[in-house]
């Protein structure tokens, strides 16, 4: 194949090292360096939701008062650290039972097969899911379907007359 | 008119613009193509009025999780063209998952895929892919409660991954859960990164196209031998070959166009699905089903066994995903037509079915209980008063006809009890009712003495007799 740029005479430099082959090194090397300065940023931006942590607060969701004996009702309460353009999207709901004066249990409303939000029928005293038919007792336990593990629990406590519930992570049921 | 020619001209001069174009449109290509080569045209048509319609709808949808809800609902009702243009973008975006789909299939079918395309089938895999996900993030911009809901379900599959379940359940929420930050990310990837990555395996997928030329029909007992198919391909198009423009892309166009217009008509005819009710996590009365193209998979979910089901989730797209991919590796010789493959029509059928009997079970979901089951009403109850009464009511409020039909009412999760009393015995059915079944709670500590003697009194008259 001849050269259609010029002799092998053009391609020869100091050292053995052939301008050409020099030219193209440097050329790569450059490319390279200027798709990492921009990449760089770009991936640490698209992953960056991985290293963030929320620090879990305490939301009081209504007087002890408010809630019966016996009963499992739904509050609602606000993520940890909302950003300010999150709307309604950073609310969370929890199914809250009392069993005594001062025992409170707070279920996650995701269902553990796949995330859908469970119902509590209050006579049947069972939670149904509606997207795959999970079922579970009203203390959390699976009662049928394919949910792989009980309902999971938020930390909750009364303080001041005020029951709190300890906002935590989208409860994820990993293997 | 002379002006304009001259016009034209120097423009063409200037540009080069026949000279690229010209040898590309008119590139000979086999005799006696078919209608069946319309598919990828099609599905390329069904993309490009996306991107029209995609930009369009982009100038009033605002990615932000508190206002993207109202911004929809502004473009559903209020918007000038707004409600056609979002039918426009649901139903091109059905049909291009359809026509890929059958495009893919044409392909597989024929041994469009042997040699020398195997790359052209493989960029095709990759532009069927993103086409999935494409579609499926589309439908979570439409940001109502079905929406947030099916993020949940997103995070919890891709939580099942082994090792680092966790860490991509996190990346798809962007976040502990769903926040500011969810939808913005959900918009980003559907309307630059995954139309990005389109438009370069388009280019690549078309280039081959151009570079292999089109694969001719196939003959019964003319098998590709990867030593002599260039050559006799050469020849065959220099003896008989039909330039492309217009001999062959005629049909393109007109199969396009009316694809165009079937999706304009259902547009204007049906629009876009309906909104659900707002994204508020903590309305808890949802019911959320993925698009119509997903549905089969929905169905799936419900329907595998739950030992099987982290497996099931995780390896069977992965399974699918390789098996797309290495046909071209197993089998880039010998005969392509399919009335000689019996195999691929065996492997395309069997697919086909699998997904439309999967599809019906999810459109009829009957593993969902039914929240909505009014009362038995009286004439079912057929009883005045006393405990068959309290007991018919005690069915609808303890949850029993969530899951079980009687005359036609409540869900069909459970046994049809119309006729229970025919098939068990009171003493049977207190068995089951107090111990629960595979699939039914029991109620043991959960129903009171005298509700049970109420609930039997009404179900020992659920006989034929």
């Amino acid at each position: 194949m001849t050269d259609p740029c010029g002799g092998a005479a053009r391609d020869e430099g100091p050292g053995g090292v052939r301008r050409r082959e020099f030219l193209t090194r440097v050329s790569v090397a450059l490319s390279l360096w200027g798709a990492a300065i921009v990449g760089i940023p770009f991936v640490g931006f698209l992953v960056a939701p991985l290293f963030e942590t929320t620090e879990p607060v305490w939301r009081p969701v209504g007087p002890a008062t408010a809630f019966r004996v016996g009963t499992t009702t739904e509050v609602a309460f606000a993520d940890s650290s909302p950003l300010p353009w999150a709307g309604v999207v950073a609310r969370t709901a929890a199914w809250l039972r009392r069993d005594g004066d001062d025992a409170f249990i707070a279920y996650s409303v995701n269902c553990t097969h796949l995330g859908c939000p469970v119902r509590w029928l209050p006579d049947a005293n069972l939670f149904m899911c509606p997207c795959h038919g999970g079922v579970y007792y009203g203390d959390g336990t699976v009662a049928a379907g394919p949910p792989p593990r009980p309902l999971p629990r938020y930390p909750v406590r009364v303080r001041d007359g005020q029951v709190e519930i300890l906002t935590s992570p989208l409860p994820i049921t990993t293997d | 008119m002379r002006i304009l020619r001259r016009a034209w001209e120097a423009f063409d001069d200037r540009t080069g613009l026949s000279k690229a174009m010209g040898p590309v449109l008119r590139h000979p290509v086999p005799p006696n193509s078919r209608w069946y080569y319309v598919f990828g045209s099609a599905t390329l048509f069904a993309f490009l009025v996306q991107v029209v319609t995609g930009i369009a709808l982009a100038l009033a949808y605002i990615p932000s999780t508190n206002d993207a809800y109202q911004t929809l609902q502004f473009i559903s009702t209020q918007a000038p063209f707004g409600r056609v243009l979002r039918g426009i973008h649901y139903w091109a975006a059905s049909a291009m998952v359809l026509l890929i789909g059958l495009h893919m299939a044409r392909t597989f079918l024929m041994g469009a895929y042997k040699y020398p395309r195997e790359a052209n089938w493989l960029t095709g895999v990759v532009l069927f892919m993103v086409t999935i996900v494409i579609a499926f993030t589309g439908q979570l911009l439409r940001w109502d409660q079905t929406a947030v809901w099916t993020v949940a379900v997103v995070a919890e599959q891709v939580g099942r991954i082994p090792a680092i379940g966790g860490a991509v359940a996190h990346f798809v929420l962007a976040g502990d859960t769903w926040g500011g930050q969810t939808l913005s990310r959900f918009f980003a990837f559907h309307v630059f990164f995954i139309p990005a990555i389109i438009f370069v395996f388009i280019a690549i997928h078309l280039w081959l196209v151009l570079h292999h030329g089109i694969s001719e029909p196939p003959q019964a007992g003319r098998p590709v031998d990867p030593t002599t198919y260039r050559a006799w391909y050469q020849a065959m198009l220099e003896r008989e070959g039909e330039p492309f423009w217009p001999d062959a892309a005629w049909r393109d166009i007109v199969f396009g166009v009316c694809m165009v217009t079937a999706v304009v008509l259902a547009a204007l005819v049906f629009g876009a699905p309906a909104l659900d009710k707002p994204p508020d996590p903590t309305v808890l009365s949802a019911d959320p089903r993925p698009d119509w193209y997903l549905l089969w998979y929905f169905g799936a979910l419900a329907l595998i066994p739950p030992a099987l089901e982290n497996a099931f989730m995780i390896i069977s797209p992965l399974v699918a995903g390789v098996v797309l991919l290495l046909i071209p590796f197993v089998s880039n010789r010998g005969e392509r037509s399919p009335s000689r493959r019996p195999w691929a029509v065996g492997s395309v059928l069997v697919v086909c079915m699998m997904i439309a009997t999967l599809w019906v079970a999810g459109a009829e979901s009957p593993w969902s209980p039914n929240f909505d089951a009014p009362p038995l009403p009286a004439a079912v109850v057929a009883a005045s008063g006393g405990p068959v009464v309290a007991g018919a009511a005690l069915f609808h409020d303890k949850g029993c006809e969530a899951c079980h039909t009687i005359a036609g009412l409540g869900g069909q999760r459970g046994p049809d009890l119309t006729y229970v009393a025919d098939r068990l015995s009171p003493a049977e059915m207190t068995w089951r009712i107090l111990n629960g079944g595979t699939n039914m709670p029991a109620f043991a500590g959960n129903i009171t003495t005298e509700q049970l003697d109420q609930l039997i009194a009404f179900l020992k008259t659920r006989a034929r007799h």
